[in-house]
């Protein structure tokens, strides 16, 4: 499945439901489905929007969804100049814990099986696993 | 998805989110709740007991309401939170920052 999104924040809840009613049976349990794919793709397209593309509505957000036998792998990718993944500061920290923003990554990892980069730090590849 | 707001007899206001809240549709709850502050509210209820997911905009809304809420002397209480999200509330530590109870009517009674 591929899908490019337009960089519009209002449309990361239907491009979500795109993908996760179009998901074959099986796949996943309902449950990852409903709350762990959704949550962390909501999380990677908002991102990919906002601080990739900087939510110019001439740009694309690209999605490829792989399905394996026991995973799904979601790619989602922008155009903009990438990000240090290892750079992002804790926001369970004391002193992060009242900021706004800042806990999307976070939340990301611990919700899918593993979490990927490319080397300029533009696409992100989360993988879910069966079971 | 949509917001709903009802106040009960005490003045309490209860917030329901219904399917989610994400980075499209936050700034639609902010400004509701907002709105019930500007016009003298002081006590909130969110119930997530009809929301399926929430993303991390979503948490900093919440965490950014909580603090006008309480610069202007008053409580935001959450409610109703399944399995899933308790969790979430738990991994990013937010549940040391608000007063999270099972139901709407416990939150309620709790004020």
């Amino acid at each position: 499945m591929k899908l490019d999104v337009p960089s519009d924040l209002g449309m990361v809840g239907d491009a979500v439901e795109l993908v996760a009613t179009h998901l074959p049976p099986g796949t996943l349990s309902p449950r990852r489905i409903s709350f762990n794919l959704r949550t962390a793709l909501a999380e990677a397209l908002g991102n990919a929007i906002r601080y990739g593309n900087g939510e110019d509505p001439d740009r694309f957000v690209r999605v490829y969804v792989e399905l394996g036998g026991d995973f799904v792998r979601i790619h989602v990718d922008d155009d903009g100049h990438g990000f240090d993944s290892s750079r992002v500061p804790d926001p369970t920290h004391p002193d992060n814990l009242e900021r706004e923003y800042g806990r999307g990554l976070f939340v990301i990892r611990h919700l899918v099986d593993d979490v990927a980069f490319n080397e300029k730090g533009n696409g992100i590849c989360l993988t879910l696993r069966a079971g | 998805m949509r917001f709903t707001l009802k106040k009960d007899k005490s003045g309490v206001v209860i917030v329901g989110v219904e399917g989610q809240l994400i980075v499209g549709n936050r700034q639609e709850l902010k400004q509701k709740v907002l709105d019930a502050l500007e016009e003298g509210s002081r006590k909130f209820v969110i119930d997530f007991s009809k929301t399926g997911y929430i993303d991390s905009s979503g948490l900093g809304v919440l965490v950014s309401l909580s603090k006008k809420i309480r610069e202007q002397g008053g409580e935001l209480r959450l409610a109703g939170l399944n399995a899933d999200l308790q969790t979430l509330f738990e991994l990013t530590k937010l549940d040391t920052l608000f007063a999270i109870t099972r139901t709407a009517e416990e939150a309620l009674a709790a004020f």
